[in-house]
Parts: structure tokens; sequence; C-alpha cells
């Protein structure tokens, strides 16, 4: 069971470190990360292992909400990614 | 592998364009809560309701959270409730009451069946039932009312129809000092489907299981700003191809999000309704589709034709995409739940008898049109009459829900509020149909409904 976290927003130092060490707060393995920056634009998608999560997914996108300060975060099942895009 | 496209393609969809489900709706056989005596019946409706939608909508929140996918509504739909009256007798409003009752226990917004299925004749319950609709619909904030006039295998029943003129006029009576807001909540169908889940014409069929959900999709802006991104250059096949992709991928969600819900809730999932639903809000109208297609303002010529293109290949896209699908499944077009409609019928463009074309290819039918309040009963009569015909000879749904503003005239508005919106009071032709009207008696069926 995995999960697909997207961070948009400004870019600035330390996302990436706020998001992963959030992650591993919770024990929630990152299993793939793919960031750009485009200009001043920051966008990062980061793809995480559930299994042995020691909180809930929403509880995890509160706290990654309260931790990474002005970015846009997004917290989804990757069942909805599939079930949209594969046949 | 997921690709960052396909994702961040979901997430625009869902941020943007005003991607939801638009309803879970979750039906409810109250077959066997018919007793005698009425108040036994209502006590077993009110506790049947609970026993089996109390997780509804927390069920909802929960999948939201999870898939980030907003589910606007939870909803309920239960047996038409003059079946329920046929046995029992008594007074109509007491099931009225119950079941307002049961919508507060579980927190839904709305729910439907206070319905009757008359389109071959009345029995026992159903007069009854629709004499009291405007009072059940003036004394409860989330009940709604239908009724089957016609279909295709049985013909109109005419006598219901005329009924159904006054039924509506005094819905909106009562409800006057609340913007009419009765008559919006009161669908006369023919044809109706008995799995649908949009209000206001939900009810469980007689022919459906005991319980069980149904999904309703929805994404007027996404299809829009698909069409957008591919820029005017793209002649009409290539417009119902993207229609067509854009529709598979609504529905897909639409299809994991109601079989989440059913695994969750321990109730068979039954089925998807295809359908493009429009809001009042900016980005998810379904003129505006049409627009997009290339008719300068929605009911301007053309309008049909676009249409037609955009509910065939929804259904064409959305078919593959769900194991089951049924409902009403296909575009809708109420005036005042669509930004779109609403500014071309404010500018004169859409008029009723485009609309009344329009429901000839698509989902539905006249379906939230403020008229005048003074229009006399048997105009709005004849007005079911020709939309049941559309429906009849066509063998699909029609409905018309019409709202006759009392005290307002053209020009002047209705104002809901909500999913319901706004929409200015259209004219109406008034010839007097009441000659005909008052015949009475049943269109026979066509003779397209002997397939056998």
């Amino acid at each position: 069971m995995r999960a697909v976290i997207t961070v948009i927003g400004k870019d600035m130092v330390g996302i990436l470190a706020k998001v992963s060490s959030t992650c591993a707060d919770a024990n929630a393995n990152v299993t793939e990360v793919t960031q750009s920056v485009l200009q001043d634009f920051f966008a990062m998608i980061m793809l995480i292992d559930m299994d042995k999560m020691t909180c809930e997914l929403s509880e995890l996108k509160e706290r990654l909400n309260r931790n990474v300060d002005g970015m846009t975060i997004h917290v989804m099942h990757e069942d909805i990614f599939n079930s949209m895009h594969r046949i | 592998m997921l690709n960052m496209t396909d994702i961040m393609e979901t997430i625009t969809m869902i941020q943007e364009e005003s991607l939801d489900i638009r309803t879970v709706t979750m039906g409810i056989s109250l077959l066997d809560c018919c007793d005698s005596d009425i108040g036994v019946s209502c006590e077993k409706v009110r506790a049947k309701i609970y026993k089996h939608a109390r997780e509804l909508v927390n069920t909802g929140a929960v999948i939201e959270q999870k898939y980030g996918i907003p589910i606007i509504n939870k909803r309920i739909s239960v047996t038409p409730i003059a079946m329920l009256l046929g046995a029992s007798g008594g007074d109509p409003l007491r099931y009225a009451l119950s079941l307002e009752q049961a919508a507060n226990d579980v927190n839904v917004n709305f729910i439907g069946g206070f319905s009757a299925l008359v389109h071959k004749g009345f029995s026992p319950g159903d007069r009854e039932l629709i004499a009291c609709i405007p009072e059940a619909l003036s004394s409860t904030e989330r009940v709604c009312a239908s009724v089957n006039v016609g279909s295709t295998k049985s013909g109109i029943n005419m006598d219901a129809v005329a009924l159904m003129g006054s039924v509506i006029k005094r819905a909106a009576i009562l409800t006057a000092d609340r913007q009419c807001i009765g008559a919006a909540k009161l669908v006369v169908f023919c044809n109706a489907p008995e799995d649908n889940p949009f209000m206001a014409g939900a009810f469980h069929g007689p022919g459906e299981p005991d319980c069980v959900i149904n999904v309703g999709v929805s994404g007027p802006g996404v299809v829009r700003a698909a069409l957008q991104k591919a820029g005017a250059g793209r002649d009409l096949t290539d417009v119902a191809e993207i229609i067509k992709k854009t529709a598979f991928k609504v529905t897909r969600m639409g299809q994991m999000v109601g079989s989440e819900a059913s695994a969750m809730l321990g109730v068979p999932f039954g089925i998807v309704d295809l359908s493009l639903a429009p809001t009042p809000a900016i980005g998810d109208s379904v003129a505006h589709i049409l627009e997009e297609i290339g008719v300068e303002t929605c009911g301007g010529y053309g309008t049909t034709a676009a249409l037609a293109l955009l509910n065939d290949a929804v259904k064409k896209g959305g078919v593959m995409a769900s194991s089951n699908v049924g409902g009403l499944s296909g575009a809708f077009i109420p005036v005042s739940e669509d930004a779109g409609m609403i500014d071309a019928a404010r500018a004169g463009v859409l008029t009723v008898e485009k609309l009344e074309a329009m429901t000839a290819v698509c989902s539905v039918g006249l379906d939230m049109i403020a008229v005048p309040g003074d229009t006399h009963e048997d105009v709005l009569s004849a007005l079911i009459a020709d939309e049941a015909a559309i429906g009849m000879v066509n063998g699909k749904t029609t409905a018309v829900r019409i709202i006759p503003a009392i005290g307002k005239d053209v020009g002047d508005e209705l104002r809901f509020g909500g999913l319901l919106g706004s929409g200015p009071v259209m004219r109406l032709n008034t010839a007097s149909p009441s000659k005909m009207i008052s015949r009475g008696g049943r269109i026979p069926a066509p003779i397209q409904s002997l397939k056998n």
C-alpha cells in the first residue's frame, strides 16, 4: 500500500528534508522521489510505503502541512492514480 | 509505474477543474417496513434507515481523506412511499416527517423517495401521496419527491399529468416565502430509472436489492479544460475522442470510490451514473463545454448537435470504465445550477423551446427552470406531457422540474443558493392546452414498445 505526496510551491531551502523527516517520524518508507525546480517553482512527487506507518494517512497529511510552511501539499492513496490512468 | 504527468493531471482536475464525486447515494428498500398501522410503519422506516445508513456520511469522509477527492453529497433513496401508504393508509405527511427525521439522524442532505409510480394508472396510496406532496415538501427540508407519469412500455397517464400541474403550482405557493423551493424538490418523470443516485429524482425501485450503493460522478470543468487545452484547430471527431478519454478517467474514479464505499459499508455496489452534473461554480458548467465546442452562446443553433455529441461521447468513454452503469447517465442541463445556462437564459438566447429540443438528445429534461408564478396549471401539465412524449417515443428518461416563481414574472430571478443556484424567470408559451388536458385518459404506448 503506497501513497503519493506532492509538494508544490516557491522554492526554498530544506523542503525535501522537512518532508522526508516527517515521513521518517511516521515510519513511512520513501520509495521514490522525483523533483524539479523551474525558475523559482518547486515541484516534488514522493512515493511512500505505508505498510509500517505508525499513524493514519490523514494524520501524516496534517503533520506535513504543519511542518512544511507555505507549500501546497497533497497526500493521496496511489489507487486513485492507478484507477484513473491504468486499464 | 506512476508518472509525474499522470499524477499532476489528476491533481489539477481536482484542484482547478472542480472534479468531484457528486454523490454517493445509498438505496434502501422499505418494503419490509409495511404495516397496516401507519405509526408502526413510520417507526420501522426510521429504524431501518438508521441501521443501514448511520455510517454513510462518516465512510464518505474517510474516503475523501484517503484519496483526496471531494465527495460533495451523501444521500439516501428509498422505496416509493406510495407503496407503503397503500398498505398502511393514513396521513402521508407522517411518512414525510419520518423520512426527514431519518435524514437528520444520519445527517444526509437529501432523502429521495416520497414518490409514486403511476405510469399506467393509480393503485391504492398513489393519489393520496401525490395530493400530499406540496405539504410534504413545504414542511420538510431534506425530503425529495418524484412521480413517474409515463413510460415507453405503457404510454402516458394523462390523468396523472393533469394532476401534477396543480401539485407543482401548490408546492411553489406553499414555499413562496422560501424562493418556491418546494417545486425544486419535485420531479415528474417519464421512464424513471430505479437506480438513479441524483436528487431530486432518486428513489429505490422495487426491483432493486435490499440495500445498495450508487455513485454519481461529475466533471464538466474537466471536460471543458481538456477541450480548451486541445485548442480550436481540432475537428469534431477529435473533440468526441477527447471527451471520451476524459469521461473514462472521471468514471474510473467513480467506480473506485463506489467499490471502496461498498466494501467499507458491507453493502453491494450498484451502479455508476455517468453524468456530467454542473454546479453554479465558475468552471463547472455544461453550457461552457458547448460554448467551448464552438457555439457562441448556449441556446444558439448548433447547441443541440453539440450536446448530442457530448452526451454520446460521455457514455462511450464512461461505459468501459465501470462494471455497471445505470441511473440517468448523460449530460444534465439544469438551468439554475449551471453558470453558463444562467447567463444564456438572462441574455435571452436560451429559451424553454430550445431546452425542450436539447432534452431529446441528452440526459433528463426541463430541469430547474423558473417560470412566471401566474402560469396556469394546465400549461404546466401540457409542458409535462410534451416532455414525457419525447421520453416515451425515444425510449429515454425525461423529466420536468419547473419552479413557478410565485409573485414574479419574466425578468425577475429566483435565488435558491447552494448547489441549486439561481435563475431568471423564463418566458413560457401560454396558449391554452386546457381542452386537451381536461380529456384525461392515457396516451397509448407507442409502437416502439412492441419489442418482443
